[in-house]
């Protein structure tokens, strides 16, 4: 037996054709925002003069990574096949929590930051916790969260501050210190940077480690995939989608963070509409509406097609009214290639 | 396995089962060894799927016993078939189609190194041997398992049941959803896998798929055996009688009756249609 195998293993070999790499690269779920990404890079440079400077390549990374820092669980979380809407205002809620606290009650701003990450991370495990139990589409519970957080931003501010933004927490303890972990602008080369940048690429970093390379990653693929066949073989599809609704969350309060130690102050308003352009990063990357699907380096390229196109049409001198059109077409486009990898892919019968 | 080669891997005896007042199976045996196959027959409410339930853990039975390996059992989950080495695989098959082949193969048993790191290349290694040594030969383990024709996805929903540990396969109609050619190929693994030493349970509507390769055939009709027969004891026409079942087998004929006469009505009909209608374009 042992030798019909090798036979047959020596076979089976012969019939696999060598694939080019390029050949291999498109079958990724990247592949189409790499495309995109090079397309509109080469177009900005020919249409913007200022685009090709390296302070301008800064600007636009420094607006992909706050973007894309979001991007990355919210990719997570689609490809479990879930969806969070209150993402955006969840961030301003971090932050208004990490201010109204450290200032209210006169403490060190480490000590804001900690409760703010124990507040966010609840609402995380809320979010998780009212999917899981009521069953409802991720799509109607989050939607729910949404307005209350968003209500409660303003609310909640009005009340403690009389204001619509937080106090300045500027000369507070450990400003400094937190605002060098959050907000620090590096000296890459004579070229300034954004600290958030390089969190961006170590969340994306991570993010596709535990996607490719861990139990974890495997049964996120699958709870998105088809999650009655992923409990039929003993993945707890529950606590999956619990710890997604958590990752979210997490990168929500270090948004957060970004945004009070950048200002020192936040708008209580702010975060409306930002979900959006999270889960539009995510799917330009190549994430599958329905789960199952995608990558959190896809999640990235679109995060940058989104930094390169709102910045990009600032340099260009067009009025940044088009930067919607923009990125309603890529996102168009972006579909309609995911759409063709999803036929690719479907059962054949 | 352990010594006593005699006692079969499964045998039911005067099984029965009750859901309420209805009696959806009424001291039924079934017996498979190693190496064997056993293919229970019936059609649609004949208590094929009451009886696999049974087998698998789903469903406690009533009356008679249950013996694995020549001791009593009463099953209270499938993880307790699961780890007496039964398992069943179930037509929707439990496979998540976008997932690469080995991803699939070991989802929910991932084997992983230090560090929660997985071991891809053993998986990977481990899913292409499995599925050779079944006579089953992958062009790319990394392909989504969606692309894999519906006999292919069925024989790597067994390999995997027989990879982790199964000695009794219970299949669950896998020939009933693909075409001719993909049913012989689910056939023939079925073959291997019996001669890889597994007891195999196989339930279908089909004697033409059953006769070919089962050593035992248990025919059920109405939540009873009428019939249990050895491979040399009938012939496929005998089966395939057995099936539609003595006086079911002439309202079978009435019917047939009915229809011919009715397609003869519809012929008539259509001639005059024919008739009126232009010559088809060619």
């Amino acid at each position: 037996m042992s030798q019909a195998v090798l036979k047959s293993a020596a076979a089976a070999d012969e019939r696999l054709a060598r694939r080019s790499p390029l050949r291999r690269l498109a079958g990724r779920p990247e592949f189409g925002a790499l495309l995109g990404a090079a397309v509109l890079f080469a177009f900005f440079s020919v249409v913007a003069d200022a685009f090709l400077r390296a302070s301008s390549f800064s600007t636009v990374l420094y607006a992909a990574s706050t973007f894309g820092i979001m991007a990355v669980s919210v990719a997570l979380l689609m490809i479990g096949g879930e969806f969070d809407l209150s993402a955006g205002v969840m961030v301003t809620t971090g932050a208004l929590v990490a201010a109204l606290v450290s200032y209210q009650l006169t403490l060190n701003v480490w000590v804001g930051v900690v409760i703010s990450l124990v507040v966010t991370l609840g609402l995380g495990l809320l979010n998780g916790l009212l999917y899981v139990r009521t069953g409802l589409p991720s799509f109607i519970v989050t939607l729910g969260t949404f307005l209350m957080l968003a209500g409660a931003n303003l609310g909640v501010t009005k009340l403690v501050t009389g204001n619509v933004a937080s106090d300045s927490i500027r000369d507070m303890d450990g400003f400094d210190a937190a605002r060098a972990v959050f907000a620090a602008d590096l000296d890459v080369g004579g070229v300034r940077v954004n600290v958030t940048v390089l969190w961006w690429l170590l969340f994306v970093a991570v993010a596709t480690w535990i996607l490719l390379r861990t139990r974890t990653g495997n049964w996120i693929f699958a709870c998105g995939g088809a999650p009655g066949s992923a409990r039929a073989v003993g993945v707890p599809v529950a606590r999956v989608k619990v710890g997604l609704f958590m990752g979210v969350a997490f990168t929500a309060w270090f948004s957060g963070m970004h945004l009070l130690f950048a200002y020192s102050s936040v708008q209580s308003g702010e975060g409306v509409g930002n979900e959006f352009y999270y889960i539009i990063c995510a799917v330009i990357g190549g994430c599958l509406l329905t789960g199952g699907y995608g990558s959190a380096i896809g999640a990235a390229i679109g995060a940058f097609i989104f930094g390169m196109t709102s910045k990009g049409i600032v340099y260009a001198e067009w009025n940044p009214d088009w930067f919607k059109f923009f990125l309603g077409a890529m996102l168009l486009l972006a579909t309609v290639v995911n759409l063709v990898v999803r036929r690719r892919a479907e059962p054949s019968r | 396995m352990t010594g006593s080669g005699s006692a079969p891997l499964v045998r039911l005896t005067g099984v029965g089962k009750n859901y309420g007042n209805v009696i959806a199976l009424r001291e039924v045996d079934l017996q498979v060894s190693a190496g064997e196959v056993t293919c229970v027959l019936g059609d649609n409410g004949a208590g094929k799927s009451t009886l696999i339930k049974i087998v698998a853990g789903l469903h406690r039975h009533d009356t008679g016993t249950y013996e694995v390996e020549g001791r009593r059992v009463s099953l209270a989950s499938p993880r307790e078939a699961l780890d007496l080495g039964i398992a069943t695989v179930y037509q929707d098959l439990a496979v998540v189609p976008l997932m690469p082949v080995w991803r699939n193969f070991f989802l929910g048993s991932e084997k992983r190194r230090g560090l929660g790191r997985l071991d891809v290349p053993y998986m990977r290694r481990t899913t292409r041997s499995e599925l050779l040594g079944m006579g089953i030969d992958l062009r790319d383990v990394d392909q989504p398992i969606g692309t894999l024709s519906g006999g292919e996805r069925q024989c790597v929903a067994i390999a995997r049941a027989v990879h982790f540990g199964a000695k009794v396969l219970v299949l669950d109609e896998p020939t009933a959803a693909l075409g001719v050619k993909q049913a012989g190929v689910v056939l023939r693994y079925i073959v291997q896998a019996r001669e890889r030493g597994l007891g195999v349970i196989l339930i279908t509507h089909n004697p033409h798929h059953a006769y070919p390769v089962g050593d035992r055939f248990l025919i059920l009709n109405r939540g009873r055996v009428i019939g249990h027969h050895t491979k040399d004891e009938i012939t496929r026409e005998e089966l395939t009688a057995l099936m539609a079942g003595g006086a079911e087998l002439e309202q079978l004929a009435h019917e047939l009756e009915h229809t011919a006469s009715g397609a003869a009505a519809a012929r008539e009909l259509a001639k005059g249609a024919e008739d009126l209608r232009p010559p088809p374009a060619p």
